[in-house]
């Protein structure tokens, strides 16, 4: 593999006595999307914000296109495109001004900068809308402009911090298609997110971030290959007074086989981690027969980042987490 | 250099299409200056003529020029603020620009909008019947020194907009200070017929020698002295304002 854009070494941050980065190592490479995943306040958005050259780490290394971000931060912020978290379009300008204003910003000579302009209001689909004001766009408008803003110079290395964060399920996968296309283009895009399905549908690698520190990394098929078990989810039948009681006995009465893991019960229903699906299927089926509990239905699933992280975290996602930024 | 011009040009260039596409940020700066112009004028008219043994409008506007210069400076820093509340400032400072331009052109806006606001005032007052003594090298003269008494001011907002936490406290502040600082200078009666506490804080008010100057530019003519200590002053003011202005928000913008 080519060397990375991005190579991040032992990187540390505290705020106070809050330690938002316990000493990560991470690499984004050309044409891939490498993917930050994590509860809110496990650290993501400190990483992003280092690399954009906006926070200063307390130790560590971190270089953008081989270029150190502490000791040449004018050239490695030339070599980024950061879209942050929040919409920072400004509504009193139009989505055109907002392109020359960036580009300006981003000194593109003049024999390009109309191209790049109408190149990047076309990838957002804004082509016909660049004389409005951004204050009448939608709110998915404004964001398609702000991630337009970010490209307009063709940063080799794309910073995105929680793309995806609040947006409509049509504006979320035309965000994504974007993401994908830049990506082709062959851009390396480091993306920030706590959504599980954002992390599975696009990023070819995954680092998952819990308390200031990388949990586990790997492409997300092999996270969840890594676990070595999958998922039977068993729902009892019977009537309400004595399902819940059914449910326990069944629990009880797999905790013995050798290919269950793991079960959790909640309600009527139970979940079994299980070793081999083939074998597993039939025996969790036998044993209960056997038990003389009548199963109303039983589905098989793969795991999903959630469970990776489960397992890594020691704990759900969705707790979150307690410290860092 | 030239980089530095494009980017400073560019920020400079967002905040005129602020000013001409939010025109009511003016309005709203220019209401108590207004209000000052024509109610106060109108009502001490006749009351000052007999104890100013001058046209009272023409005593004022110098006071009300200071107070236009003083709040449009004040304001200054607050879109800053806001950048810096919605992220904007974060992705500004993500791009490879001299950190010096963001604030440059802020800086350089607010004065123009300053000027523009002391022209609107001035023609207002001459529409009133104020006769400027130092003809049109007066006016120039006038928005000069509301330019000079604005850098201040403008700096000190500037240093605030990376204080202050919300946009909230930053109007408190402005509304605490443009008034109640006019009425503690020499803008509505002379210097001396202030009580002593007053006094004494009038003089350490920059408004007051440029509220002098001004006076004297519109009253009596060309005065050297008058223009002199307005001069000394307000650079110095100016000086000691922007050296604090750059250690503090440097340290934000490190």
């Amino acid at each position: 593999m080519s060397a990375p854009l991005v190579r991040i070494d032992g990187l540390k941050k505290s705020f106070g006595d809050v330690v938002a980065l316990a000493g990560i190592s991470l690499q984004a490479h050309a044409g891939k999307i490498f993917g930050l995943l994590g509860p809110n306040g496990a650290g993501k958005s400190t990483t992003v914000k280092i690399l954009a050259g906006l926070i200063v780490a307390d130790s560590g290394s971190v270089e953008i296109a081989g270029r150190d971000v502490f000791k040449e931060p004018a050239a490695a912020r030339a070599a980024i495109g950061y879209v942050p978290q929040e919409v920072t379009v400004d509504p009193y300008l139009t989505a055109r001004e907002h392109l020359d204003f960036y580009a300006s910003l981003y000194h593109l000579p003049e024999t390009v900068r109309e191209t790049r302009i109408r190149e990047a209001l076309a990838l957002v689909g804004l082509v016909g809308q660049e004389q409005r004001r951004a204050r009448r766009l939608s709110g998915g408008t404004k964001k398609k402009l702000d991630l337009a803003c970010g490209l307009l110079h063709r940063p080799p290395v794309i910073l995105l911090d929680e793309p995806s964060l609040g947006l409509d399920v049509q504006v979320r996968h035309d965000v994504w298609n974007h993401v994908l296309e830049l990506k082709r283009q062959g851009a390396a895009i480091f993306l920030c997110t706590n959504y599980m399905d954002e992390a599975e549908r696009l990023c070819d690698e995954i680092a998952i971030i819990d308390r200031g520190g990388i949990v586990a990394e790997g492409a997300p098929e092999e996270l969840k290959g890594r676990l070595n078990r999958d998922i039977v989810a068993v729902e009892v039948a019977g009537s309400n007074h004595h399902h819940a009681d059914s449910a326990a006995a069944l629990e009880r009465a797999l905790a013995d086989l050798p290919v269950v893991r793991e079960a959790r019960r909640e309600g009527t229903r139970l979940k079994v981690y299980v070793e081999g699906r083939e074998t597993a299927l039939p025996l969790i089926v036998e044993t209960a027969a056997r038990a003389g509990i009548s199963v109303q239905s039983i589905t098989y699933s793969r795991p999903g980042l959630d469970e990776v992280f489960l397992h890594y975290a020691g704990r759900a996602f969705s707790e979150g987490a307690t410290n860092g930024a | 250099m030239r980089k530095f011009v494009e980017e400073t040009h560019a920020q400079f260039t967002r905040w005129m299409l602020h000013l001409r596409r939010e025109p009511f940020s003016l309005a709203f700066n220019l209401l108590n200056p207004v209000i000052l112009l024509v109610f106060m004028g109108s009502a001490f008219q006749g009351m000052a003529r007999s104890s100013l043994g001058s046209d009272y409008r023409g005593y004022l506007l110098p006071g009300i020029l200071a107070l236009t210069a003083f709040g449009n400076s004040m304001a200054g820093g607050i879109p800053l603020l806001f950048d810096r509340e919605n992220g904007s400032l974060m992705r500004l400072m993500s791009a490879p620009i001299s950190r010096a331009s963001i604030i440059l052109s802020r800086f350089l806006a607010v004065n123009v909008s300053t000027m523009l606001q002391s022209l609107l005032i001035l023609v207002l007052g001459i529409a009133f019947g104020v006769r400027i003594a130092t003809g049109i090298g007066g006016v120039l003269a006038l928005l000069g020194v509301g330019l000079l008494l604005g850098f201040g001011i403008t700096a000190i907002s500037l240093m605030l907009a990376f204080r202050f936490e919300n946009h909230g406290d930053f109007f408190a502040v402005i509304g605490l200070t443009s008034l109640p600082l006019t009425f503690l200078s020499s803008a509505f009666v002379p210097i001396e017929s202030l009580p002593a506490w007053m006094r004494a804080v009038a003089l350490i008010n920059p408004m007051t020698y440029a509220i002098d100057a001004m006076r004297a530019l519109i009253l009596t003519g060309w005065n050297p002295q008058a223009l002199g200590t307005m001069a000394a002053v307000l650079v110095l003011f100016d000086a000691a304002m922007l050296w604090l202005g750059s250690r503090v928000i440097g340290r934000h913008l490190a």
